[in-house]
């Protein structure tokens, strides 16, 4: 499985030493393929205390325009540390692939 | 000017590295190792040599010390032996893939058990899939030079190099070795400032997690230029030709001029190697003897070339790969002359482990043993000179 969203480059082309010259390029890292499991926010539950956001070990809770929490699946590897640390109960973690 | 003088080989190493204006030395103390990194200690301390010198609590953080000061674009030096080399062991597949120009020197010892600080080669060969380029030397004189070429093949290949020379025999014996002249050998080596890799002027990650995306072509790069360095090791060691007069290439074949028997030895046996092979020949035996001075990259043309119609070879291991097909230079012999048309047939030996002199007579032995192998075949390994 793909996990990498760009184009993969060829040994010629990768800077020397195991170097990244490109910051933030973790972003193009994609583990939706790790996930068993994802964080479904109902959002007439949330109160947008923001707690999931904080916890997210991998930063894949993103606010929207509305002020709304939503979930990056790109990133979210489905631990359900979100679902755990939310009081109001408005997070709930869906199998996935069955 | 060049000067000469009576020195042992750790000294002719110090002066090399002093030459060479190092930029940084790390090193944790170890016999035999000791008196290179002494010897560099006082130049510093009285000035002769402008460079830090950290000391470190083990090998493990003076080769991670080398590595981080080598990005910096810093000429770096470190000298170790044995136990202390395989302290350092993850580190220098580290620096090979780092691709960080670290120049040591390893002072050939046993690895224990049990402990013996004498020499033989199992330190190094337990490093050779490390992706270091290896080099083996015979005498003070060559272990001077070749610590001067080795920072050349370092800097122009990107890798580390391993300047190998025997505990004892070369490290503290005192012979006249020819100093090359400063001005000279800074023209060689010129003080350029490498490239600083871990500048905050632009982004430059190093130590990255190489996912199963990435590992393979970032671990491909360093098995690439070391391929790539054979070209470069002749080339250099060209120009230190054309610059000092002295060249050592990759091998050094000797009688071997009609030979139908050869050895084949890495290290300061080669001397007595050759004055065996001399003895014999006058005695009518067609003998003759191949030395390796680079070991990685493995010289494989110039091997199969030196080794052209010869009957048999007796490859002399001081080393072992217990369990294994065979010790780790018949193994590289093996697997080099496995596809020749008529290649010869390929006697294994191990001697002269933990420092057990290697005598005349045991040359001898092995001599005969090889020419008994090229009229009847090889047989299985001979533990030369073992108790029962």
């Amino acid at each position: 499985m793909k996990c990498v969203k760009t184009t993969l480059k060829g040994w010629k082309e990768i800077p020397e030493g195991c170097a990244i010259t490109e910051p933030g390029s973790s972003v193009n890292f994609d583990v939706t393929a790790w996930r068993t499991s994802s964080p479904v926010i109902d959002q007439n539950k949330c109160t947008k205390c923001g707690m999931c956001f904080l916890y997210c070990p991998d930063s894949a809770i993103e606010i929207d325009e509305a002020g709304n929490y939503r979930v990056n699946l790109s990133y979210c590897k489905g631990c359900g540390i979100c679902a755990k640390g939310c009081a109001p109960k408005a997070i709930t973690m869906v199998k996935e692939g069955h | 000017m060049a000067r000469r003088v009576g020195i042992s080989g750790n000294y002719a190493v110090a002066y090399a590295v002093k030459m060479a204006d190092v930029d940084m030395i790390a090193a944790y103390p170890i016999t035999p190792q000791t008196t290179i990194v002494e010897k560099l200690s006082e130049f510093v301390a009285n000035g002769e040599l402008d460079a830090s010198y950290m000391n470190v609590e083990s090998e493990h953080s003076a080769m991670s010390a080398c590595v981080g000061a080598s990005l910096t674009g810093a000429r770096v030096f470190t000298a170790t032996s044995s136990q202390g080399l395989a302290l350092m062991h993850e580190i220098l597949f580290m620096a090979s893939a780092l691709r960080t120009p670290i120049v040591m020197a390893n002072v050939n010892r046993a690895l224990s058990a049990p402990l013996n600080i004498w020499n033989d080669h199992s330190d190094a060969m337990a490093q050779r899939d490390a992706g270091c380029i290896q080099l083996w030397v015979r005498s003070a004189q060559e272990a001077f030079d070749t610590t001067i070429e080795a920072f050349k093949i370092a800097e122009e290949t990107r890798l580390p190099v391993m300047v190998n020379l025997d505990g004892f025999i070369l490290s503290h014996m005192y012979e006249p070795v020819e100093l090359a002249d400063e001005d000279e050998v800074r023209k060689f080596i010129p003080s350029r400032p490498l490239e600083n890799r871990v500048s905050t002027k632009k982004a430059h990650a190093v130590g990255v997690v190489g996912p199963p995306e990435y590992y393979y072509e970032m671990k491909y790069q360093a098995i690439d230029a070391i391929e790539k360095s054979r070209l470069k090791i002749k080339e250099i060691d060209k120009e230190f030709n054309s610059r000092f007069g002295k060249s050592y290439g990759e091998i050094e074949a000797y009688g071997m001029d009609g030979a139908e028997a050869a050895l084949i030895v890495m290290g300061s046996i080669f001397g007595s190697a050759k004055e065996v092979a001399n003895s014999l020949r006058e005695e009518g035996k067609k003998v003759g003897v191949i030395s390796l001075r680079l070991f990685r990259p493995f010289p494989i043309q110039e091997i199969r070339r030196a080794v052209e119609g010869i009957k048999a070879v007796g490859v002399v291991d001081r080393a072992t790969a217990p369990g294994g097909v065979g010790n780790p230079l018949y193994n590289e012999i093996a697997a080099a002359l496995y596809d020749m048309p008529e290649r010869p047939a390929i006697q294994g030996f191990v001697a002269g482990l933990g420092g057990r002199d290697i005598r005349q007579d045991d040359f001898r032995l092995m001599y005969s043993a090889t020419e008994k192998a090229a009229r009847e075949g090889a047989g299985r390994c001979i533990y030369v000179g073992l108790r029962e």
